[in-house]
């Protein structure tokens, strides 16, 4: 299927349903503490399942000696790599990043090397969890241990320990006759970027750093999982993709995708980093050679050192300017921390970098590098916030250096409708200008500021993706309906695809429950990332409402015994020609559900699609900080944060995306980084020392909707989730700067940082 | 595996013969002890719980003194008007550990006695001048906050003894106190550094005694005599302040970790007793 057709819809101006704010279905079951999370499951005579994991951040297995640990009374299973077939390299495309299928296999189960401290070795199921912890320290692990590296230009350094000897830097030509650290460079090209350069007015040369970070979901992975004696598998899982999940176990424990069904439980955040498989596998492996369900749960400790984190990274940019402003080169390279394996976002950054500009010449590099830390994984808007920080501060110093207001360079620089984006499309429907319009006007940026006190602007691009999804919609022979989804629900999306539902029938939003569910019991969806499910998963919920209004209409014809091309759709009933005498022909949904045993059965609906042309997504974000000199201390005064979002569904929804996007990126300009000793061991595995902002670091963030609709979603959605963290690292460095004095290339900016740097002057 | 054993003995001597076994540890709020026993940092075979003896949560007062039982919490200690009005520093440093649901079991006795270097209470309670009763199989004595943590993680109670209480002595007319910590956030956090202050001036506002106790620049809290004379004979002027800072400053032994560089604990010890002092000195001064 491709794109919605256009009958049924309701006329935008007279949306009953869409934009309002109704009671979230989700909201009663999470403050009542209902909702079953990941750790919630549990199935009869269920075994505990723990992980052995590597101390070191590179080392050799020279043996794993199960032998005391299986004799420990309670023990039910033990696998190790050998447990896992040895898979052929093999790219595999989910959502928003690819996964090679070997390197996903190992590091769910180190074979031969352990790459990072926290990778798995062995995993164990057993009667209680203490005997499995026991049986954990009994299992013995021989390692040769090797020279690890972290940081990533010393990675790609030429002597650099060699995590992979089959690793040939990808994306050069030739092709380098030696194995590195550097999996890929990425390039995108336009003109003469030296050239360009020489001839500049001005010039601005800065070099920026960031260190890796989580994305510091409240909930653990978690999952339970069964294999029966027949080779049917179930699993229950916190995941962003029941369907991505299915294919990881297939692949990873060489058995058949249709063997496994996978139920999503509720979860409790993913930001992207759900967007894999971690215990999964090992559970599935433990209860074959068990034979009863496994249940595994994440430490904190453990979701630190072995999921996620997204890159750190070092950056240059140089930007050549006319003296009025306008930006005539672009010069920006980006080396990216990929952790044990390939596949950090080195690339979405390097498409996003300067997104938002039009720029004649330019060269921007990507490095994708590994390291012997654990393997990044997507993390809302992957890799885009990063070079925003770079390319936002070097903007930001550009209009100082020039004396410009820091939203009139963006105006002057920015993109607009018809402009070919520097990674390849051209720009429709786009509100850039608009989201500037948006902060320029708000009260903010015009108040006024106290000593020590700064004002930072930063802007941000994200794709926004559509995709493949499924829905359906039944009725209920009372007339209500269900909407099932294959789309787990990470922000909202269950209150948006009812709002949709019920926008469609007519109904109230009340009698539409949306549900996600299982992959026995809807079509093939992606995942929930890269902002894509209320724009490609809300597109199949419409045309599911549709074709069940098409059948209504049908039912009615058949009562009335008239052609059914006569019948219309209106407020959620059907009217029919006049009767022989003059009366009215109506039947709303309500009578038409409940006789519909009578006119064909049961109706409902499901449509599978592959949603093509999500509108991308821009935000400028105003930033105020009181920076306290002495202690270096950073307190952000206030947030504003507009966003183009073509229409906002559920708008308490979207502010609340904008808003927890903002809290993540201003936690990731200030405190929260990786730390590791110098035997690369994470220094800072739990929340008390890896430091998210908490509620009272944050003022109320004031998110600004800005609607420019999308022409090809039925609504004019466009995917908002993501864009709220692409400006708020420069924002916030960019009013640190400004309430400072100082310039501070390198996040985080910890309160030491910042007092060292003051004292430097 | 190990068994774990529970008990809450509702008197004194009780508590005393339940610990006498060894291999047990006392409980008043756990929000250490039982975050460290999940951890598999501590492996107590027993769990005696204090909160059941009379006296060991509740405040008195007491010879023109305060008398705090040791299993009391922040949040109680928060709404003791008298004590706030007598000693608003050591209130307002219990008050800063944890948040609002932490408040509701954390005991100052707890904080005290799991002998962190960086305990929000520890340095208010010595800048208090602070005593604390102990009793246990040998019986009962009193000694100064700063005797009793002797490294992270160690105290002098032997086996079988316990904290009782902790009392803070009768304030004179123009009085007060003031603890501040350096932390990243705002809230949910260790102290980098934490200074507490406590001052007493004369009629004429002149300062006539006053004690600076630092935490977590050091490996217990440091009560610094000379930051606390720097201030004595002032009426805290920019030259008393500067002198305070750098007695403080001087007195520091940090180490460099991943909350802070020893220089930067160094200097902010001098910041904060700055800080403090001042707020402390202003707080003294509303009184007439
Ligand atoms: C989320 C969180 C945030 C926190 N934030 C802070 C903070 O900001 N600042 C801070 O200083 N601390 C903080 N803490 C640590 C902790 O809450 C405090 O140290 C608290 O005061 C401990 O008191 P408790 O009653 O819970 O002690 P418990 O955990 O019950 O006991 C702590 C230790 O003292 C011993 N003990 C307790 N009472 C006695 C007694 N009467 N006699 C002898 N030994 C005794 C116990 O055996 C144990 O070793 C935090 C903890 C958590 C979980």
């Amino acid at each position: 299927m491709s794109d919605a057709p256009t009958k049924n819809r309701p006329d935008t101006a007279a949306l009953k349903v869409i934009g309002t704010r109704p009671v979230r279905p989700d909201g009663v079951d999470k403050v009542t503490g209902r909702a079953a999370y990941g750790a919630d499951f549990r199935a009869p005579g269920m075994l505990t399942g723990r992980v052995k994991r590597s101390p070191h951040a590179h080392a050799r297995i020279v043996s794993i000696d199960t032998r005391k640990a299986r004799a420990l009374a309670g023990v039910k299973a033990i696998v190790t790599a050998a447990d896992f077939p040895d898979l052929a390299s093999q790219e595999y495309e989910a959502g928003e990043s690819a996964s090679n299928l070997r390197d996903l296999a190992m590091n769910v189960m180190a074979r031969n090397k352990v790459l990072y401290q926290g990778h798995p070795v062995a995993a164990v199921a057993a009667v209680s969890a203490s005997i499995a912890e026991a049986a954990v320290a009994l299992i013995e692990v021989t390692y040769e241990t090797l020279p690890h590296v972290i940081d990533v230009e010393a990675a790609m350094a030429p002597d650099a320990p060699l995590l992979h000897s089959h690793l040939f830097t990808e994306g050069v030509s030739p092709r380098p006759a030696s194995p590195s650290n550097i999996a890929k460079r990425h390039l995108f090209v336009r003109g003469d970027v030296d050239a360009a350069l020489a001839a500049a007015e001005v010039v601005i040369d800065r070099r920026y750093t960031t260190q890796a970070v989580h994305q510091g979901y409240i909930e653990p992975h978690a999952c339970v999982a069964e294999m029966a004696a027949d080779g049917q598998c179930q699993v229950w899982s916190s995941s962003q993709g029941q369907f991505m999940v299915r294919t990881y176990c297939a692949k990873v424990l060489g058995i058949e995708i249709s063997d496994i069904r996978v139920t999503p439980a509720e979860i409790g955040g993913g930001f992207g980093g759900k967007t894999t498989v971690y215990l999964e596998p090992l559970a599935l492996a433990l209860s074959r050679q068990s034979g009863a369900p496994v249940k595994m749960v994440m430490t904190r400790e453990e979701v630190f050192t072995a999921t996620g984190p997204t890159s750190g990274s070092v950056m240059h940019v140089r930007l050549g300017a006319t003296r009025e402003g306008r930006i005539t080169a672009a010069d920006v390279e980006l080396k990216f921390q990929a952790g044990a394996f390939p596949g950090s976002p080195a690339g979405a950054a390097s498409m996003t970098a300067i997104a938002c500009y039009d720029v004649a010449d330019f060269r921007v590099v990507g490095w994708d590098v590994v390291t012997n830390s654990p393997k990044v994984a997507a993390y809302r808007a992957p890799g885009a916030p990063i070079a925003a920080f770079a390319v936002e501060s070097a903007i930001e110093e550009l209009a100082q250096q020039l004396g410009l207001d820091p939203i009139a360079i963006r105006r002057l620089n920015g993109v607009r409708d018809g402009m070919k984006a520097a990674y390849g499309p051209t720009f429709e429907n786009i509100g850039f200008m608009e989201t500037l319009d948006a902060i320029e006007s708000h009260p903010h940026y015009k108040a006024p500021l106290g000593p020590n006190q700064g004002r930072g602007v930063a802007v941000g691009f994200w794709f926004n993706i559509g995709g493949e999804s499924s829905a359906a919609v039944h009725l209920s022979e009372d007339g209500g309906a269900v909407v099932a989804t294959g789309s787990p629900d990470i922000g909202g999306s269950r209150a948006s695809m009812a709002m949709m539902a019920a926008e469609v029938l007519g109904l109230p939003v009340e009698r539409v429950r949306p549900i996600v569910a299982d992959t026995a019991s809807i079509g093939f969806t992606g995942l929930t990332g890269g902002s894509r499910t209320t724009f490609a998963t809300g597109m199949a919920v419409v045309q599911a409402a549709e074709k069940v209004i098409e059948e209504l209409k049908r039912r009615a014809a058949l009562i009335w015994d008239v052609p059914v091309e006569t019948v219309t759709w209106e407020a959620g009933a059907a009217i029919g020609p006049l009767d022989p005498k003059g009366g009215a022909r109506r039947l709303d949904l309500d009578t038409l559900a409940a006789q519909s045993g009578r006119t064909g059965g049961p109706i409902s609906a499901e449509v599978s699609l592959n949603a093509q042309g999500a509108g991308p997504g821009f935000g400028a974000h105003i930033c105020d900080v009181e920076v306290d000199p002495e202690t270096g201390q950073v307190t952000v005064l206030r947030y504003t944060a507009a966003q183009d979002v073509g229409r906002a569904i559920h708008p308490s929804y979207v502010e609340g995306q904008v808003q927890g996007g903002v809290a993540q990126g201003v936690g990731w300009a200030l405190n929260e980084e990786y730390v590791f000793d110098v035997d690369g061991r994470m220094e800072n595995a739990g929340f008390l020392d890896y430091r998210v902002p908490v509620a009272s670091d944050l003022p109320m963030i004031d998110a600004v909707l800005v609607e420019v609709p999308n022409p090809r979603h039925p609504f004019g959605a466009k995917g908002v989730g993501e864009v709220p963290i692409v400006p708020p690292l420069a924002a916030v460095a960019n009013a640190v700067r400004a309430a400072t004095g100082v310039r501070l290339d390198d996040l985080p900016l910890s309160p030491p940082k910042i007092r060292a740097a003051l004292q430097k002057g | 595996m190990a068994d774990l054993d529970y008990v809450a003995p509702a008197s004194v001597a009780g508590a005393i013969e339940a610990l006498a076994g060894g291999g047990a540890k006392v409980l008043a709020g756990g929000t250490d002890l039982l975050v460290q026993m999940r951890a598999g940092r501590v492996k107590p075979q027993r769990i005696v719980d204090l909160k059941r003896i009379p006296g060991l949560i509740g405040v008195r007062q007491e010879n023109g003194g305060f008398v705090i039982g040791a299993s009391t919490s922040g949040a109680e200690l928060g709404e003791h008007a008298a004590l706030i009005h007598a000693w608003p520093g050591v209130v307002e440093a219990v008050q800063l550990i944890g948040s609002t649901q932490v408040q509701g079991r954390a005991s100052i006795g707890g904080n005290l006695c799991n002998a962190s270097p960086a305990a929000d209470s520890v340095p208010a309670l010595v800048a208090a001048r602070a005593i604390c009763v102990v009793v246990g199989g040998q019986g009962r004595r009193e000694l100064p906050v700063e005797a009793v943590v002797t490294a992270p993680g160690a105290t002098v109670l032997a086996p079988d003894e316990f904290l009782l209480e902790i009392r803070l002595p009768p304030r004179a007319a123009r009085a007060s106190d003031a603890y501040l910590r350096q932390i990243p956030r705002t809230e949910m956090d260790i102290a980098v550094v934490g200074a507490g202050v406590s001052l007493t001036l004369d009629a004429a506002g002149v300062c006539s005694e006053a004690h600076v106790a630092l935490g977590a620049v050091a490996p217990t809290v440091l009560l610094v005599e000379a930051a606390g004379a720097a201030l004595i004979g002032t009426t805290l002027d920019d030259a008393a302040l500067d002198a305070l800072a750098q007695a403080a400053e001087a007195a520091c032994r940090p180490i460099s970790d991943k909350r802070g560089t020893a220089e930067y604990r160094t200097r902010i010890a001098g910041v904060l007793a700055r800080r403090a002092a001042a707020i402390a000195y202003r707080r003294a001064s509303e009184r007439t």
